[in-house]
């Protein structure tokens, strides 16, 4: 376990290299750089060039990259100029409140997606499992934001049952004042999430069903139930771990689109601002945070998957 | 024959067989009997000749894919959309080039089938051009997405060891990063034609197809016949383009057909932020966001459900030809 542990962080390491650099780079593809992109076509070349020169962009790329990391080990993630703010503590405000809506999300979306998983292989090839089957075709088929306005249409403004936008507050403390503001939100957000988890755990559950040790407690007599609940479930889970950790972009992807049609400012409208306006330093400081995540967010899915699944240690 | 078997009831023998069961018994059965019985069987010897006989794999798996009805109601759909988006407008005629102010957000009617958008464009005409653009940068993102990963995926699983080791690091530090953001950037950047659009999607969809493609290169590659290649000379071109991307195609084209669903739906995710290919040039999502505009003053359905029902009809359509596909992959070796 100690050796597949210190392999697969040293793996991601390199991944954080690799990953750092490109996204550095990203900040140059915008023609003629950074500064231009931000002052406009407008600006003379001397200002540019001032600018350039005052935040290091003059320098060789490698240059750039060694100070930008090195702020980075000092927790600074950036100023952006146009908000006149650090990244950081764009982060601080933006990112709790994202935190909320995708925790709410995945909670919505794992308690229906489980069991009804579940629920899929055991009456395989039934009625149920076909319509619910069907329901998963339209969540993977349905573009995120338009579940959000389809509720919008029918929930806000149809039948005024819910508030067409989330919660604007700025305190984490007053987003959660305002429940009936998140039904909306969180229901978009989970009904696509929970297309992923049944599938998935239909087909687990199902893998596993027919598996010797399923017919080794059937042949021991163990009810139905207990190879149902005792076995196959946990082991199904198993499964679900691993998808959890690698469907990261996914839940980023997700909480951008959703914030943005119910205007809920979390990290991911914030990020399309920015991106609108040019906003280089925002745009490299999230899209840093966010990858870090989903590279943490994948390593301790792979160690839960190998604590859990003693197998895949030795492979 | 010249032993007396006495007649079974005929009664017991399911409606069909009787007659020639009881003829086989009797032996001595009319001739006209007799060849229906004859037929029968060399029906049932040339049936197990097709079953011995080695069928091509694209066959078998045509076999399996036929017999999944809702494969065929997606490629009809698939089919149905394509003639809808590129032979349509020569049938069904409108004006997508100019804006026509007097048409502004006017309802459906004769002349206008689905009413007309804030700018007085046709609105059916306008899900023709805009599916022409969503299926256009579905196909080609997925075609060139699937092109770079397949070869980039078999030749660092052919090769492996280090090489392998530093090219899937690549392809793990790309997939680490939400691709829904490096997506926004590049089209903040280069303000996306179609051209751009499908350069960008493919930019990043790729990856995954390469991780996949590289893991079955690693069974393949031990396979007596990979080997072989080896062993007769054969260079690791050679081997990868003939012998290891055949074999693995079966993977490839199930990931191609899901590459172009989740294609047109992140270009709808682009179109919706705004961030989609410029008018007069439009596609699906483009079309919702112009809709969600006009949410709130209520009733102008015809700008809404088009553009959405025509994304989700089309990606769950190339979802249920990628399953079906992937079960005609999978089970042709143990069922045929």
């Amino acid at each position: 376990m100690i050796g597949y542990l210190i392999r697969r962080i040293f793996q991601a390491l390199i991944v954080l290299f690799i990953v750092t650099v490109f996204t550095l780079a990203l900040v140059h593809l915008f023609p003629g750089g950074p500064i231009r992109a931000l002052l406009g076509p407008k600006a003379s070349p001397e200002q540019v060039a001032y600018y350039n020169k005052l935040y290091g962009f003059n320098q060789p790329f490698f240059v750039q990259y060694g100070k930008w990391v090195a702020q980075l080990f000092h927790g600074n993630l950036g100023y952006s100029i146009r908000l006149n703010q650090t990244v950081a503590s764009e982060i601080a405000l933006y990112l709790p409140k994202t935190i909320i809506l995708v925790g709410l999300g995945l909670i919505v979306s794992l308690a229906f997606g489980i069991p009804l998983g579940v629920y899929q292989a055991v009456k395989r090839y039934t009625v149920g499992d076909y319509a619910l089957t069907g329901l998963s075709f339209l969540g993977y088929a349905t573009p995120t934001f338009f579940v959000g306005l389809l509720l919008v249409e029918w929930f806000a403004i149809d039948v005024h049952l819910f508030p067409p936008f989330a919660p604007q507050a700025s305190s984490v403390g007053a987003v959660l004042s305002q429940p009936r503001a998140l039904v909306l939100p969180v229901i978009s957000y989970a009904f696509v999430l929970y297309a992923l988890w049944s599938r998935f755990m239909r087909s687990s559950t199902m893998d596993n069903l027919v598996q010797d040790y399923v017919r080794t407690a059937r042949a021991k007599g163990a009810s139905e139930r207990r190879v149902l609940w005792g076995h196959v479930f946990r082991n199904s889970l198993i499964s679900i771990v691993t998808l959890l950790g690698l469907s990261l972009p996914t839940l980023v992807a997700g909480a951008i689109f959703i914030e943005v049609v119910f205007n809920y400012p979390g990290m991911g409208l914030a990020f399309y601002q920015a991106a609108l306006n040019v906003d280089y330093a925002t745009l490299l400081g999230f899209t840093l945070i966010a990858t870090i995540a989903t590279i943490v967010g994948n390593l301790l899915a792979d160690i839960g998957y190998a604590w859990l699944d003693p197998r895949v240690r030795y492979s | 024959m010249a032993m007396y078997v006495p007649p079974p009831d005929p009664s017991l023998l399911p409606p069909g067989e009787s007659e020639a069961a009881l003829d086989v018994m009797h032996g001595s059965a009319q001739p006209a009997v007799e060849d229906s019985v004859l037929a029968g069987l060399e029906a049932q010897e040339a049936e197990l000749e097709a079953l011995q006989k080695p069928r091509s794999m694209l066959r078998r798996g045509w076999e399996v894919f036929a017999e999944n009805k809702l494969a065929l109601v997606g490629v009809g759909t698939v089919v149905f959309m394509i003639l809808f988006c590129f032979i349509g407008p020569l049938i069904y005629h409108t004006n997508q080039v100019n804006t026509n102010l007097a048409n502004y957000l006017c309802p459906p009617s004769g002349s206008h089938l689905l009413g007309c958008d804030d700018v007085g464009y046709d609105e059916l005409g306008r899900l023709m051009v805009g599916g022409q653009t969503s299926l256009e940068v579905g196909f080609a993102a997925a075609f060139v997405s699937v092109l770079i990963g397949t070869f980039y995926g078999a030749i660092s699983g052919y090769i492996g060891g280090p090489v392998d080791s530093f090219l899937m690091r690549i392809v793990d530090a790309g997939l680490s990063i939400p691709y829904i953001m490096v997506v926004i950037i590049l089209s903040v950047v280069f303000h996306p034609n179609t051209a751009i659009m499908i350069f960008i999607i493919a930019a990043f969809y790729w990856l995954g197809v390469a991780r996949l493609v590289r893991g079955e290169t690693l069974t393949l590659r031990t396979r007596e016949y990979v080997q072989a290649v080896k062993v007769a000379g054969g260079g690791s071109m050679r081997a990868v383009t003939r012998h290891v991307v055949p074999n693995a195609i079966g993977t490839i084209i199930v990931q191609a057909t899901f590459a172009v669903a989740d294609s047109i739906l992140i270009l709808a995710g682009l179109g919706f932020l705004g961030l989609g290919v410029q008018p007069p040039a439009t596609d699906w999502g483009t079309m919702l966001s112009n809709g969600l505009t006009y949410l709130q003053g209520g009733g102008y359905w015809w700008l809404i459900y088009p553009p959405g029902i025509a994304i989700i009809v089309t990606c769950i359509a190339f979802n249920f030809i990628g399953d079906a596909l992937r079960d005609a992959f999978e089970t042709r070796l143990q069922r045929r």
